[in-house]
């Protein structure tokens, strides 16, 4: 393998994404030029209406939430050297698992029923994913395939299950019934009303925090713990990792299986927190996002964070743009998101060489002086 | 004579909705066979469906609806060769990317062109789409059931694309085992140093590769809009690029055996149309997405080695470097 140009430290972990990331914005500000739209009249609407308001800011954070579940998802089978695409289905069967504990211990203490419903959404979203780790480990499956696949049977179950099986009896609309009160995630702005702060009504709620803990952890599971120092060896040299006495189909069963447990835990924010029932198609694409944000936040759980923020900001952001620019809706976002996806992801070599040669000529001018 | 109108009705179903898959599987042969993985399969058509309807809507010719069709998923496949071919950027990451932004490039230009929430205009002026062409003395032939029927409903009547992709299946195995080209393009995609080093280039071969990919997706993405509807609506692929990869795998990636896959995953999906609701004696009323979902659980069980063994080329997914 020719090795890609060498890039300082600072300059691969922040100036690269930097880079890619501008062309990706860039290209997409084209777009909205090429439709007679000001794209700085777009970006202003879509940060004002983001983080411009208290309102904003709840849709932001809420969105990002879900984000960075999915994000992490993806991350972790990332490491062990596995594309999971399959945290769309992981997130649909984990929120069944989260919504079936709701639905049936609704009305029991909130101290049994919230740790049972993320329990179950971890253990179903694990389970989803255990099948094509399992292929992928002993029987040579290409994860990639078997998890498309994978997505497609979750949505075929899930749309029987709800049509058939959780419909609210004598109701059109394939939903399940209500949560009971007391399986609810609080909402941000109930908590802090009680503690005497007026905040906007918005769907943030407590899975904010269960996301920001599942970062902490996934980022010392893979950097401080032996498991994870595994997990890397097997994901960057499959063959070292059997010489340094790693069984490498161990290790890719359990990546997959905790990338499937995060990918289950969406349903926490989006059901418990927001819908607060099961719904047809619930995850919406956030699976497909984490992608987006995994690639942009470099596989760490910091830059995932931030990652999630600016894809939440850019969901809610798109859809203020229709308000006031009729030309474009929430379809940009996607645009959006498919060329961080292409530049951050497919495309990063593109900008590694003429970055390399740029900062050499510039450290040869500080060297000459 | 019931069940065999039926029947007959229902293989006819089969073929049309088999013809865009089998295209966009075809496509991704040629691809995969050079050591490209083609995951931008859903983007490219999806992409040649939205400049199909929308040049015909706007021209008024479908032929040149087509040719915006493949144009624009030739642009596509040469905008992924120029991610993972010469920048040798990760492929199934660039396919992603490709699907989901033309996903809502779609409906976004869609919505700023013609004002009608991303959709184009319903395609209804002459020559505007590929209608079926009836065959001679087909409404004749009708009166008789064998083999008048057979003939009218399933040789006559189907849009010029159907026979396009049916005749491309016998091409595309010519060109593949039986010519100079089909022969350098296997030997890429199993061991690209090899074909290097005999002074064959082999990105250009591959980059031929991918824009045979996408003359044939934009063909698909074109029935799709202008043949088997009647203008473009969000998402109108709805997973059939996926569809179409897993009908490749189940045809262990040779253009006859990838045929059968596609012709079996159609009938599927027709019976799945026909059989909703319905109650079948013994097993009763059968839930219509289990009966859709069967091509996936089928693929799934093929890779795992259950139902027969398919081995992907051998180089395909890797990037080829020439300096090792």
């Amino acid at each position: 393998m020719s090795a890609p140009a060498k890039l300082p430290r600072w300059a691969d972990l922040v100036l690269l994404p930097l880079v890619n990331l501008t062309a990706a914005l860039g290209l997409a500000g084209l777009v909205v030029a090429l439709l007679g739209e000001s794209p700085w009249v777009a970006g202003r609407l879509m940060l004002t209406g983001s983080l411009g308001s208290q309102d904003g800011l709840g849709y932001t954070l809420y969105y990002a939430t879900g984000f960075i579940f999915t994000g992490l998802a993806v991350t972790v089978a990332y490491h062990a050297g596995l594309f999971n695409i399959g945290a769309e289905g992981q997130a649909y069967i984990g929120g069944l698992g989260t919504g079936l504990v709701a639905l049936w211990l609704g009305d029991a203490s909130p101290w049994l029923v919230l740790p049972l419903s993320l329990l179950a959404g971890a253990l179903f979203g694990a389970a989803w994913a255990f099948l094509p780790a399992w292929l992928q480990a002993r029987r040579g499956s290409h994860i990639v395939i078997t998890t498309i696949m994978f997505n497609f049977l979750a949505s075929a179950l899930m749309t029987y299950l709800l049509v058939n099986v959780l419909i609210k009896p004598g109701q059109q609309s394939p939903e399940s019934r209500e949560f009971g009160a007391n399986a609810l995630m609080p909402a941000l702005h109930d908590v802090l009303a009680k503690a005497g702060i007026p905040f906007a009504a918005t769907p943030l709620n407590a899975a904010f925090l269960f996301a920001l803990a599942a970062a902490a952890l996934v980022w010392a599971l893979i950097w401080r713990t032996r498991w994870g120092y595994a997990l890397r060896v097997v994901g960057q040299n499959e063959s070292a990792a059997v010489y340094a006495g790693i069984t490498p189909s161990r290790v890719v069963i359990g990546a997959m299986l905790l990338s499937g447990a995060l990918a289950g835990c969406f349903g926490l924010n989006e059901l418990l927190g927001a819908q607060h029932r099961i719904l047809i198609d619930f995850p919406g694409g956030a699976g497909f996002v984490g992608i987006a944000v995994a690639l942009m936040g470099r596989n760490h759980p910091a830059g995932i964070m931030g990652a999630a923020v600016l894809f939440g900001a850019l969901y809610q952001g798109g859809s203020q743009l229709s308000f006031d620019l009729p030309k474009l809706n929430r379809d940009m976002v996607v645009v959006i998101q498919g060329l961080v996806i292409l530049f951050c992801g497919a495309m990063e070599n593109v900008f590694r060489a003429p970055l390399a040669r740029l900062l050499a000529i510039f450290q040869r001018g500080e060297g000459g002086r | 004579m019931e069940t065999y109108t039926l029947i007959v009705l229902l293989l006819a179903a089969t073929l049309r909705v088999a013809t865009p898959l089998l295209l966009a599987a075809l496509a991704a042969l040629f691809s995969e066979r050079s050591g490209v993985i083609d995951l931008g399969l859903e983007g490219k058509m999806l992409g040649a469906a939205f400049a199909s309807a929308a040049v015909s809507a706007v021209t008024g010719s479908a032929w040149l609806g087509l040719g915006a069709g493949i144009g624009v998923a030739v642009a596509l496949s040469l905008l992924l060769g120029f991610a993972c071919i010469t920048h040798r950027g990760n492929q199934v990451v660039a396919g992603m990317a490709v699907t989901i932004m033309v996903g809502g490039l779609g409906p976004t230009l869609g919505l700023a062109w013609f004002n009608l929430g991303g959709q184009t205009p319903q395609l209804d002026g002459p020559g505007q789409r590929f209608l079926g062409m009836v065959w001679p003395w087909a409404q004749t032939a009708r009166e008789t059931p064998f083999p008048g029927l057979l003939y009218a409903e399933l040789l006559s009547g189907h849009s010029l694309i159907v026979y396009l992709a049916a005749a491309l299946v016998p091409a595309a195995a010519w060109m593949l085992y039986r010519t100079r080209f089909g022969l350098r393009l296997r030997a890429v995609g199993e061991n690209p140093a090899a074909v290097d080093t005999a002074g064959i280039s082999v990105i250009g071969l591959r980059y031929r590769a991918v824009m045979i990919s996408g003359v044939l997706c934009g063909v698909a993405g074109a029935y799709l809009s202008t043949a088997a509807s009647a203008g473009f609506v969000r998402d109108m692929t709805a997973g059939k690029g996926y569809l179409a990869l897993a009908a490749l795998i189940f045809g262990k990636w040779r253009p006859w055996p990838t045929c059968g896959a596609c012709l079996l995953f159609a009938f599927t999906d027709a019976l799945a149309a026909r059989l909703q609701g319905v109650a079948l004696p013994l097993v009763g009323v059968i839930p219509v997405q289990f009966i859709l979902a069967l091509p996936y659980a089928l693929t799934v069980l093929l890779l795992a080695g259950f139902v027969g063994k398919a081995v992907a080329p051998r180089a395909s997914g890797v990037p080829y470097s020439k300096e090792k």
